[in-house]
């Protein structure tokens, strides 16, 4: 099946949002709470790191359960792959996909050229979402996340945060190509760091290269596929959001998940 | 000066002016939310501050509610955005006796510690009664028990009746005959859970809750009502060492008294 | 004239200001606020809800009740009104309201008992309710037939029905659910001083001393009263006080000097306690002169059953409910009735046929001695140790509470006011409970004065004006007679001149029974006026049965779906309050009038068309011919003898009842109705089915006709037009004087022409007894004592059904302030539904503790009839005490009715609604 990774990812997706949602509409145990903070069965804690940072940050005393909630889930995506997150279970995924789809189908790259921005804001907006936390006592990202507001949307009621999403669509659609995902979002800046050890890759085997670039244009992150065409080896940045895409449109089976230790 | 370098430094400021920017939008739009006061929230909260620190948005609060009273915050009602709250007109806090809202936030923004104290037995227990959510304030205006209308909805419906609001009996002046029933509230026991608002049966309701902090006053730390012995308690924790300032005791005495006149 | 919106502010505040306060203000002032109302009519009316009678004002414009205000010139609440009266300009606009007739027809338009609501016209609604009506008439006679009447009725409401059903059909099956509410009150008047209604006025509550409160919630239930209880004790707070007695701490408490909390029915042996202290041990506070010229001692058999069905193993008794069921044949004395009647010779375990179940209310006279011997067992230890309801109050308090029960009485310098309410009606003993507050009040003397005064408090807006006074009752007739009384029914034939022999002298089905003999067959077609029976009647889920399962046709006129309607065949729309003429009489005997104030919405059309437009479908020779009641009675054919009066046997019963050539007399227009409407004297506007009035004056007719009833024999009522012209009068209503208190010579010209001193008792009623000893009467012959009361001995009974380990909780029922009744009209105002939503179970924290259950959560109450879901509220306006529970019967969503017993008051056949026994879990 070509599209294998993009159907699991869109299955995982929408399980993981939809056991949030019956955990708050149908009182389901599975899954109760938001990406922020959950509880698995009423029992194990788990808790957004980069969000428990920001609270610290802003001078909350943080409870052992958070504490413990966010470890897990910094460990987990430590293990795995900092950005399996936004490829596998950010709902905000969803929207900048469908807008990077569109934008290919209208094939708007051909009519402007998409404005250039630095990856590297991501970075520069994690730092500042640290700073502007201290300084005005609250988590200054989860206060403007769009993925906190369409994540809750859909659990609770969106209110006007639909505005937040549609912004974060139209600048996918008509300025950046990938801008949120792959520019902004200081979610992302921290779990390209936190997935930098991580132990999912995808490995990249020169001598089956056709060096037809398929992969590359479908990557959402092209930077890390920097050495395609040139040599073999593991795509090493944390950037990388291990969506598969690359995998599924090579035809010469020179691009597949691997881990870390491979070369 | 290298290309390379100045380029890079450029660029550098170029990033700094764009973050600082951003920060500044960023910071004005939280500022924006945050000085919202209006907002009520679910029992046991911490200090609003504190409140907005340490909430990380997870709805564990709203989801534990049976009544479905609480809310998070979305953009557009101008309240820090995902944090949880109560309209009491709508749907008001019930008091439920094992609280379920508190325990279920982890991160102690909703402190059991500030809803709990000893039973009989010295067991630390959950009481509802201690929580502040807000305070109930009556417009008399608008209130028909004030005019001598036999209403009191609110004194009905309150959980703590005749603790929280009591009713004061006056005599009607202009029939003669009647006597009026007027609702008082009393910030002590009132845990602004609403109850009275939602019940209020005035086009718009004339008894509601407001935040603690905004409702009330605060008599002066250095008088005690001499009828009232549990008033000197009030004072206990103020500082002995007191200066007063006033425009007119800006200059020191010497100074002044050196003035020409 | 230009005027700043502030200067209208100004002007409107200073206006009302001023009117409020009695002033004159100037004319320049008034025309400013008239023109701000412009297009406003303001006119005079009455409050919908309670039996407190408030005046109000309505404003129309448009043909819409636009506000209302109370009436500052109303002398019972000058100005003032309650939560429920304040929205009175609401009531009727409710979206779901019933516009048109809706019958349950099968796909091919036909009726058909399981078919489905489809509007209808009038006309066919009429031919299908007048088709079933011949069907079951003709095959049941009379008694197959009923009317569901209420104390919500306009007077002339009343009348007309009273008409219809019984000089009409010839059946006395009409009776109100004032049957529910004030029948143990009317049958202990009229018992103890042979009529009904109250001797004081509520100037009683601005003079009495002692405010004694028996099982009237007034803090909710008569709000406005309550405010005049209140201003009192505010007037002298040391000196007046006020006793709660009440089975659940209530919102009267608050004020309240005394709370007593009593186990249900130990009323009866409290009441005797008093006496028996009195008697005994404080002879000097009896008013022996007043004794001696006004009063006499009676009793009555004891062994009196519940009221219940009096076939205990009737086959459609659920088996859980034959235990209870079983109690109308006899019941095993308990330790505690052989000491209450241990004067009657009854011991512990002795088992009590209900001999006497038959003849509830036989009575005779007694000595004063017998009367002392009876009360000797009511001893201060026995009466406190049966009657304390609170398990955590202890003896000596509630011993305390008892003893300054009777101080507050029995002081000479005390005047003391008894109200009652529920509580005492609502009672397997209702009648007894009622005159043992009596006995108490004359034997001190303290009756009929200002301030001493034994008041029942009506519950319902019409319960005195209409039920009572007209006598919708299966038993009774206008002004106090009843249809047992060959005299009585003669004196109504003449004066709706119909043929002699024309009323049935079988009194016939009580509310309960109506519903009983629905679920026997006995009763086919039944037509609900104004009330809905299928929600306020005890242990319904027997008569919504009867309704749904069985061949019978159901009509119910209502202006909103409840349930009642719903269990319906045909449902009527009706015009409320302010779309009709009419007028309410109240609680202190005062009757007031209001004109209709705008046009009925949609199709509805006033309970008075209804009855009358279904008259024009009855010929003469239909009703008129011979019936057999039973084996005994048989009514005769009086076709002869009505076309000697003129009539044919064609006419319909609308020309002999309603279209008479008395009635078109009343011409209409009529100057008391200058610029306003009368849909049934002329139509209106809607041009119903071509509906352009009768003619005349429909409501004046039967005002005028009802009012000669009255009229010489002590409920003398004023002429149509003069209530128009004030605030409502107090009757009897004799040379243009309306009467404060009654008995009294110095107030009431039947007293002063008694000429038996300051004090007569005049009423006719059951004033001619044998005499006899506790156990019974002696001899056949009779003793007359006109002018005098009687000072009754009743005795403690247990309750039908008590508490035990299966169902170890006490549930009673009742009414909540923000709701009137049933709720079908204050459930549809917004601010009165947000206010109270729904019906909660007030319960004890501990009980909730014991049964594990917490406030919030939804149980199930349930009984050995049937169960309800409710949710558990601890704290709040009740607050029971440990081992009982109460559910008020508002809620349509929380049908209680569904739990409670039929048991009721053998003597006035009033449900106890306030006792049965329940048990309670998790839902």
């Amino acid at each position: 099946m070509k599209y294998k990774y993009l159907i699991a990812r869109r299955i995982t997706q929408a399980v993981v949002l939809f056991l949030f949602f019956a955990g708050n509409a149908f009182e389901w145990k599975i899954l109760k709470g938001n990406l922020s903070s959950a509880k698995v069965f009423d029992v194990i804690s788990l808790s957004d790191p980069f969000a428990v940072i920001q609270s610290f940050s802003a001078g909350a005393s943080v409870t052992k359960d958070v504490l413990l909630g966010a470890f897990i889930i910094f460990l987990f995506y430590a293990v795995l792959g900092g950005r399996v997150f936004c490829g596998w279970i950010c709902p905000v995924n969803m929207i900048t996909d469908a807008a990077n789809k569109l934008r290919s189908y209208f094939q708007l790259d051909e009519v402007w050229k998409s404005w250039e921005i630095r990856r590297s804001i991501r970075y520069w907006a994690m730092g500042l979402s640290l700073i502007l936390s201290i300084v005005l006592g609250v988590a200054a990202f989860e206060w403007i996340s769009p993925i906190g507001m369409l994540h809750r949307g859909v659990i609770y009621g969106i209110g006007l945060g639909w505005a937040f999403v549609l912004t974060v669509f139209l600048f996918d659609l008509f300025a950046v190509k990938n801008g949120f995902c792959g520019h902004l979002c200081p979610l992302g800046g921290f779990y390209s760091l936190t997935g930098r050890f991580g132990f999912l890759r995808i490995g990249y085997d020169r001598d089956k290269c056709t060096s037809c670039m398929k992969c590359v244009d479908i990557c959402p992150e092209k930077q890390v596929l920097h050495m395609v065409g040139r040599q073999s080896g593991a795509v090493l940045s944390g950037e990388c959001i291990n969506c598969g895409r690359c995998v599924e449109v090579c035809d010469d089976n020179a691009v597949n998940f691997s881990n870390i230790y491979s070369k | 000066m290298m290309p390379e370098r100045r380029s890079f430094i450029l660029n550098s400021l170029k990033s700094l002016g764009l973050a600082t920017a951003g920060g500044l939008v960023w910071g004005g739009f939280i500022e924006e939310g945050r000085s919202a006061p209006l907002i009520l929230r679910p029992p046991g909260a911490v200090p609003e501050k504190q409140f907005i620190a340490s909430c990380i948005k997870c709805g564990m609060c709203v989801e534990a509610c049976p009544y479905e009273a609480l809310k998070l915050a979305t953009p557009g009602e101008n309240k820090p955005i995902g944090t949880p709250y109560l309209i009491p007109r709508i749907n008001p806090c019930r008091m439920c006796k094992d609280i379920p809202c508190v325990p279920a936030c982890p991160t102690g923004s909703l402190d059991k510690a500030l809803v709990s104290d000893k039973d009989e037995s010295g067991e630390t227990k959950l009481n509802i009664d201690l929580a502040k959510m807000g305070l109930a304030v009556i417009d008399r205006e608008t209130c028909i028990a004030y005019s001598g209308i036999q209403c009191d909805a609110c004194y009905r419906a309150c959980p703590l009746i005749d603790k929280a609001i009591t009713v004061e009996y006056t005599r009607n002046v202009r029939t003669g005959k009647h006597a009026m029933l007027a609702p008082v509230v009393h910030s002590k026991a009132c845990t602004g859970c609403g109850m009275c608002e939602k019940a209020c049966v005035t086009k718009k309701a004339s008894i509601f809750i407001l935040p603690r902090e905004i409702a009330m006053g605060e008599s002066s730390e250095r008088y005690v009502k001499g009828w009232d012995e549990r008033d000197e308690n009030r004072l206990k924790d103020v500082p002995e060492k007191v200066t007063t300032e006033t425009p007119r005791s800006e200059k020191k005495a010497v100074d002044y008294l050196n003035e020409e006149f | 004239m230009n005027i700043s919106r502030r200067d209208f502010l100004k002007t409107t505040a200073a206006v009302s200001a001023a009117t409020a306060i009695g002033m004159a203000v100037p004319d320049e002032l008034k025309a400013i606020a008239k023109e701000t109302e412009a297009g406003w009519r303001w006119d005079k009316s009455v409050c919908r809800f309670c039996g407190t009678g408030c005046g109000i004002m309505v404003a129309t414009k448009d043909d819409m009740i636009v506000a209302v205000k109370g009436d500052p010139a109303a002398p019972v609440n000058m100005g003032l009104n309650c939560i429920k009266g304040y929205f009175n300009a609401k009531i009727m606009y409710g979206a779901d309201r019933l516009t048109e007739p809706l019958l349950r027809v099968n796909d091919k338009g036909e009726f058909d008992k399981k078919g489905k609501f489809k509007p209808v016209t009038w006309e066919k609604a009429f031919d299908e309710m007048a088709k079933q009506f011949k069907k079951h008439y003709s095959a049941l006679g009379p008694t197959g037939v009923a009317v569901f009447g209420s104390g919500q009725y306009t007077i002339m409401e009343g009348v007309a029905a009273v008409k219809l059903i019984k000089g009409g059909f010839r059946s006395n099956n009409i009776d109100p659910n004032a049957r529910h509410c004030m029948a143990s009150a009317v049958a202990a008047f009229m018992q103890t001083f042979g009529i009904d209604e109250p001797a004081g006025n509520y100037d009683d509550m601005h003079y009495a001393d002692s405010i004694i409160l028996w099982g009237a919630n007034m803090a909710e239930m008569h709000p406005v009263l309550w405010s005049k209880v209140t201003d009192r004790k505010l007037s002298k707070p040391d000196w007046v006080k006020i006793v709660n007695i009440s089975t659940f701490a209530n919102r009267c408490s608050s004020i309240s000097d005394v709370e007593i909390i009593i186990k249900p029915s130990t009323d009866l042996a409290i009441l005797n306690y008093i006496t028996r202290e009195i008697v005994y041990n404080r002879p000097d506070a009896i008013d022996w002169d007043f004794v001696n010229k006004n009063c006499v001692f009676a009793t009555g058999p004891v062994d009196i059953g519940y009221g219940l069905r009096p076939q205990v193993d009737h086959k459609k008794y659920k088996p859980g409910e034959l235990d209870t069921a079983g109690k109308e044949a006899f019941k095993i004395i308990t330790k505690e009735e052989a000491q209450a009647m241990s004067a009657l010779g009854i011991k512990e375990g002795q088992k009590m046929e209900m001999k006497n179940a038959k003849t509830p209310d036989n009575h005779w006279l007694i000595s004063f001695d017998d009367f002392k011997k009876g009360l000797e067992p009511y001893t201060l230890d026995f009466v406190a140790a049966l009657a304390k309801g609170d398990p955590d109050e202890s003896i000596e308090d509630f011993k305390k509470k008892l003893v300054t029960l009777v101080d507050l009485y029995a002081a000479k310098e005390r005047k003391v006011t008894s109200f009652w309410t529920m509580g005492f009606n609502q009672h397997i003993r209702g009648t007894w409970v009622n005159e043992q507050a009596y006995t108490v009040h004359l034997l001190l003397g303290k009756q009929s004065q200002p301030g001493n005064s034994a008041f029942s408090l009506t519950g319902q807006p019409s319960a005195c004006g209409t039920a009572r006074e007209v006598g919708t009752f299966s038993h009774r007739l206008p002004s106090d007679m009843v249809v047992a009384n060959p005299k009585h029914r003669e004196i109504s034939e003449k004066i709706w001149k119909l043929p002699e022999g024309t009323l049935n002298p079988v009194p016939g089905s009580h509310y309960m029974k109506i519903m009983r003999d629905l679920e026997d067959g006995k009763i086919k077609w039944v037509w609900v006026q104004v009330n809905n029976p299928w929600q306020n009647s005890a242990n319904m889920n027997h008569w919504i049965t009867a309704a749904r399962e069985m061949d019978n046709f159901i009509v119910v006129s209502e202006a909103y779906p409840g349930i009642s309607a719903k269990v319906a065949d045909l449902i009527l729309p009706s015009a409320m309050i302010f779309e009709k003429w009419g007028a309410y009489g109240n609680a202190e005997r005062r009757t007031q009038h209001w004109r209709q104030q705008v046009t009925p919405v949609g199709h509805a059309m006033s309970d008075t068309w209804q009855m009358v437009e279904f008259s024009k479908r009855l010929t003469l020779a239909e009703v008129w011919k011979e019936h057999k009641i039973s084996p005994e009675v048989t009514l005769p054919n009086i076709l002869e003898k009505a076309k000697a009066m003129g009539y044919k046997e064609t006419d319909t019963l609308f020309d002999v009842l309603f279209a008479n050539n008395e009635a078109k007399t009343y011409k209409w227009p009529d100057p008391v109705g200058e610029g306003f409407m009368n849909s049934e004297a002329a139509g209106d506007k809607r041009n119903v089915e071509g509906f352009k009035g009768y003619g005349f004056f429909l409501q004046k007719y039967l005002w005028e006709e009802y009012r000669k009833f009255t009229l010489g024999n002590g409920h003398d009522l004023a002429d149509f037009d003069t209530y128009h012209k004030v605030r409502g009068l107090r009757w009897p209503v004799v040379d243009g004087k309306e009467t404060l208190w009654r008995f009294n010579s110095e107030y009431d010209p039947y007293a002063k022409a008694a000429n038996t001193g300051q004090f007569a008792f005049y009423g006719k009623a059951f004033k001619e007894l044998p005499s006899g000893d506790l156990l019974g009467p002696k001899g056949e012959e009779k003793v007359k004592f006109p002018n005098k009361a009687k000072i009754f001995l009743r005795h403690y009974i247990d309750p039908a059904e008590i508490p035990d380990n299966e169902y170890p909780l006490w549930l009673s029922t009742g009414r909540v302030l923000e709701h009137w009744h049933s709720g079908t009209m204050t459930m549809r105002v917004p601010e009165l539904y947000r206010a109270v939503p729904e019906a909660v179970c007030s319960m004890n924290p501990k009980d909730a503790k014991t049964h594990n259950v917490k406030d919030g959560d939804l149980i199930w109450v349930e009984s050995r009839r049937g169960k309800v879901k409710v949710h558990v509220e601890t704290r709040g306006r009740n607050n029971p005490p440990r081992g009982l529970i109460f559910v008020p019967w508002f809620d349509e969503h929380v049908l209680i009715n569904k739990v409670t017993l039929d048991a009721t008051c053998p003597i006035s056949k009033e449900t106890d609604f306030k006792k049965c026994a329940v048990k309670i879990y998790k839902a």
